[in-house]
């Protein structure tokens, strides 16, 4: 035991304890959205933490090399990347497909924009069957 | 901004791929070296044309900088707002304020919005829902701020002055 196997096993506690916080969310959270927002969320910290916390836990084994930082490192960046546009993906077909706000929910600037852009079109085509009478 | 000379993009994607080869073998050893280089190389121009538009001028010392220190600003935005989450999720009277905002972006390149879109839902918090040209569309946890200015100011701004410099 030492002080880089010490730093990985602190990581990985502390992402492991995000999972579960993200969990915990899923239950929680009264609509689609907001538990979007704690699973998704808290698990990218957990990933990040558990990933990261192996690849310095390693540095301190006598089996590992800095190969296993620079390969979690790796990883993690690309889980950086990807996760987001799964997390928007996601909500934005949960927004398609219709599922409405928690009642607790204070504004929706996405309905109005999209109102005010269905009036635009609307408003144009009864005008141009008006010109056609 | 154009895009720039064939050369320079594909010289880019080379640096890029060999970078990301270098991490993954984590090695400094003459054979893996070359054979990467030589792998880079072939896939470099296979992809060059849909990796990048700007080429080298991406590896400007003042967007590497500013890359840079946005790693660990960013790093620490999530970890803080993580901890908000989680005592959102723990608190038994679930403090939540959800809503979706508007905000405006000042960026102008593509890339740079999907980054300022990106690091938004990797905020815990928010999840950026759609874009419409300089419009996000923004599922907040915690409304502050309905007004399109506060909401810019408490979600993007902080984002922005970093990715300005990095994306041009």
């Amino acid at each position: 035991m030492n002080a880089l196997a010490a730093i990985g096993e602190a990581l990985v506690l502390i992402g492991t304890f995000f999972y579960f916080l993200s969990a915990l969310g899923l239950i929680r959270m009264p609509d689609v959205y907001n538990r979007m927002q704690t699973s998704t969320k808290s698990a990218t910290l957990g990933s990040l933490g558990v990933m990261v916390g192996v690849g310095i836990w390693a540095l301190g084994t006598d089996f590992g090399s800095a190969a296993w930082l620079t390969k979690s490192i790796v990883i993690a960046v690309f889980l950086l990347l990807t996760n987001p546009i799964s997390a928007h993906a996601l909500i934005r077909a949960a927004y398609k497909s219709g599922i409405p706000l928690w009642e607790g929910s204070v504004v929706d600037k996405y309905r109005e924009h999209l109102e005010a852009k269905d009036k635009g079109e609307v408003e144009e085509a009864p005008a141009e069957e008006g010109d056609e009478e | 901004m154009g895009e720039a000379s064939k050369i320079s993009r594909y010289l880019y994607t080379v640096i890029v791929l060999f970078l990301i080869w270098l991490f993954l073998t984590a090695s400094l050893d003459p054979q893996e070296l070359a054979f990467g280089l030589i792998l880079s190389l072939i896939v470099a121009a296979l992809t060059y044309e849909i990796f990048t538009t700007n080429g080298l001028a991406n590896l400007h010392p003042r967007r590497v900088a500013y890359a840079i220190a946005y790693v660990p600003y960013f790093l620490w935005a999530m970890i803080m707002a993580n901890l908000d989450v989680a005592y959102r999720v723990l608190h038994p009277k679930r403090p939540i304020n959800p809503g979706i905002v508007e905000c405006k972006t000042v960026l102008k390149n593509e890339v740079g919005k999907l980054a300022l879109a990106n690091s938004i839902t990797l905020t815990p918090g928010t999840i950026t829902l759609d874009i419409d040209g300089d419009k996000y569309f923004i599922h907040w946890i915690d409304v502050k701020d309905d007004s399109v200015e506060g909401a810019s100011k408490n979600i993007t701004e902080p984002f922005e002055k970093f990715l300005k410099v990095i994306f041009g």
